[in-house]
């Protein structure tokens, strides 16, 4: 079954056109990495598909689960399922990290029609998260992100993604700027929200995090379209030969 | 003191005495040794009280209006105002009231019952605040402490207030002040004995009566040595007054090893989104750290009023003697604040913090305008500043002047100050994550707020947080 499915797409930042007609498809359950050089539009794509201000849509469609999030506001494909792990999350100065956290998951989960959680009930799901990351238990009273290393950032994302449980998960650049430790916890904490039915979608420009979070296929970015699509075994292939000569067999 | 003026004082009949005597009449526009006369009469005052005033009276006319603030407003006719009023006449029920005013009640969790006492209306006796106000009254005489109006210390305790009145802001210390002491008709005044922790924060149940008291109030409250006591003044609720100019002043004095802790919320009407209307609200608001190791605490959160004119400050004058300036002021539609404190070390190891937060969203204009001064024998004096602005969108603006002067060496004086937008990187942050944009707005903007608001009171804080929320809704987007 196909979860997200990206039609054609068109979008330009400013007035420069990025996406000339990308077509791209997520299967349930499935792992889906894309790769490309810089420039290709591979932030673009993650961009465009969570409704942020930076884009302007020229044409094509984002279907999720069969219906179109084109013109939804950012909150609300949020509160669907989408979530997009940012490649420089942003410090939020004041804003205590659960206070945050809960808000959102109660939002979500008043969309969903379900009971808000309360303020003892979220800390214990909290705490059994923070754990598993190897994140200090201080993290749930310091501010968003303010003054958070690069590491503690990444791991912060991955905790809002386990308590907020959405079904699609981009994550762009996950592995920037994290050491090998912060990694594998990383990439620990995204491995046990593979269920069969979340869809992933791996924005990456080297392959050392598809070494922990193993894709089921890879997709090449190139001047703004997907240009080949196949198995993991690519990620091999374009180690040693690079963008130049995939892309140029076609 | 005597402790028969005490229990005077702090027994249910000062609690009567504590409204504002209701009477039919009202003088006439204009500012002359009439109306001063008329007022003092009303006020059943001494003869030594009316000198004073009328002594201020034609110091103020030698005197000219200040314009250094940065604000813009139509010249104020002081010889149209109306100087002493009937009260308002009471709605008979809620229906009768504006019923904008009565959606924002709601909004601030505001119960039925002091809705109906913040518009006058009679109420049962089960929630009258004067039947409240007795209760705690007879907890407060235990401990010795004076809490009155300012016109009953006037007669009850002369020798306290000749003493006190006009010793942190001197009768002719400025324009409105000089105005404020030749006609102010009501405030409030407070006594701490030595050693005496007041037992509760004072006006927290006293609210509703103080809220008619608004246009010339003035306030003197004494903390003897080794006292404490957190006054808060104000309220969240929206009050709407047909008096434009509100020129007030609040005197605070503390011994040794006292302390005051001054909390306000302002939530006066702003006017329109066009200027017109509104508050223009003048105030002086000074501190004497009298003695050594006491400390002056001002905590303010200003939203309302068309113009704010307002410095809160303390004179460190004891050795060791500690000031606080805590202040968030927000200005949206086309309000404009010029606002931020005074802190004057005079004695040696004297420390102060400034921690100031301007917001500014629509066309409001927000001005931090502050003075760190250190005396020549203040030395080793301390002072730390932060001075942040929060703008909301691209119409609004935000200024500091910071001034500093120092006649010793060795003081030690920082300032930071930052001006930020809330960026479309945070909003989006927060909304990706399910957050809708008016929430995530106001997630921000408390944020910002955060290290004022902990200063205040617990009650007070949650309804400045609702207040906040209330005071931006639909400045955004």
């Amino acid at each position: 079954m196909i979860t997200l499915d990206i039609q054609n797409l068109e979008a330009k930042i400013g007035e420069k056109q990025i996406l000339k007609g990308l077509n791209l498809q997520l299967e349930e359950g499935k792992v889906h990495a894309i790769m490309g050089p810089n420039g290709a539009g591979k932030s673009t794509l993650s961009k465009a598909i969570v409704g942020h201000y930076d884009i302007t849509v020229l044409g094509g469609d984002i279907l999720f689960k069969g219906k179109s999030i084109k013109d939804m506001e950012p909150e609300d494909r949020a509160k669907e399922g989408i979530f997009l792990s940012f490649q420089n999350p942003v410090e939020i100065p004041g804003v205590n990290n659960a206070y945050f956290l809960r808000t959102a998951l109660n939002a979500k989960r008043v969309h969903e029609g379900k009971e808000e959680l309360n303020a003892a009930q979220f800390l214990r799901l909290m705490k059994g998260h923070l754990e598993e990351l190897g994140m200090k238990p201080d993290m749930i009273s310091r501010s968003l992100n303010e003054g958070f290393s690069g590491g503690e950032k990444k791991r912060n994302e991955i905790l809002q993604m386990l308590i907020l449980e959405p079904e699609v998960i981009i994550l762009d650049e996950i592995d920037s700027g994290l050491d090998i430790d912060a990694l594998r916890a990383v990439s620990e904490g995204i491995n046990k929200m593979k269920d069969g039915k979340r869809s992933f979608l791996v924005i990456t420009h080297y392959s050392r995090i598809l070494d922990y979070i193993e894709p089921d296929y890879i997709h090449v970015l190139k001047d703004g379209q997907i240009v080949k699509t196949a198995g993991a075994e690519l990620v091999t292939q374009l180690e040693e030969e690079g963008y130049d000569s995939i892309v140029n067999e076609q | 003191m005597e402790s028969t003026e005490l229990n005077k004082a702090v027994s249910g009949e000062y609690a009567l005495g504590f409204e504002i005597d209701i009477e039919t009449d009202v003088a006439p526009p204009g500012l002359s040794e009439e109306t001063i006369a008329f007022i003092s009469k009303k006020k059943d005052e001494p003869d030594w009280m009316l000198e004073l005033r009328l002594k201020a009276f034609h110091k103020w006319q030698e005197m000219s209006e200040p314009h250094w603030g940065k604000l813009e407003y139509e010249p104020i006719d002081y010889q149209s105002i109306s100087y002493f009023a009937a009260p308002k006449q009471a709605p008979e029920s809620l229906d009768e009231v504006d019923p904008k005013i009565i959606e924002a009640y709601k909004k601030l969790g505001i119960p039925l019952e002091e809705q109906k006492q913040l518009q006058g209306i009679a109420v049962d006796a089960v929630v009258d605040s004067v039947s409240v106000t007795t209760t705690y009254s007879e907890e407060l005489s235990k401990h010795g402490v004076i809490f009155c109006s300012i016109s009953d210390a006037i007669r009850d305790y002369p020798e306290l207030v000749k003493k006190y009145m006009f010793s942190v802001v001197p009768m002719t210390d400025n324009y409105f002040a000089t105005l404020n002491s030749a006609v102010f008709t009501d405030g409030t005044f407070v006594y701490i004995p030595k050693g005496v922790r007041c037992p509760m924060e004072l006006s927290t149940y006293f609210r509703i009566n103080a809220l008619n008291t608004g246009q010339f109030e003035r306030t003197l409250i004494i903390a003897d040595e080794g006292s404490y006591v957190s006054y808060n003044e104000g309220c969240s609720a929206p009050t709407r007054d047909e008096h434009q100019l509100h020129a007030a002043v609040v005197e605070l004095v503390t011994m040794k090893d006292a302390e005051i802790k001054y909390s306000t919320i302002q939530n006066w009407y702003p006017g329109d989104e066009t200027g017109k209307g509104g508050i223009y609200n003048f105030v002086t608001k000074r501190g004497l750290c009298k003695g050594d190791n006491s400390k002056i605490s001002w905590t303010q959160v200003e939203t309302g009023s068309a113009i704010t004119w307002k410095y809160p400050s303390c004179i460190l004058k004891g050795d060791n003697s500690v000031g606080e300036f805590y202040s968030v002021a927000v200005t949206t539609l086309a309000q404009q604040a010029d606002t931020g404190t005074k802190m004057i070390h005079l004695g040696k190891n004297t420390s102060s913090t400034i921690i100031s937060k301007g917001i500014s969203a629509m066309k409001g204009q927000n001005t931090y305008r502050g003075l760190v001064k250190i005396g020549a024998n203040a030395t080793n004096a301390r002072n730390y500043s932060e001075c942040d602005s929060l703008l909301i969108g691209s119409n609004c603006g935000a200024h500091t002047f910071p001034y500093l002067e120092s006649k010793d060496t060795q003081g030690q004086v920082e300032h930071e100050a930052t001006t930020s937008k809330i960026s479309d990187e945070q909003l989006f942050y927060l909304r990706q994550r399910g957050i809708n944009e008016e929430d995530a707005v106001s997630m921000i903007v408390h944020g910002f707020c955060k290290q004022v608001f902990s200063q205040l009171p617990m009650e007070y804080a949650v309804e400045a947080k609702a207040l906040l929320e209330l005071t931006l809704e639909g400045s955004v987007g």
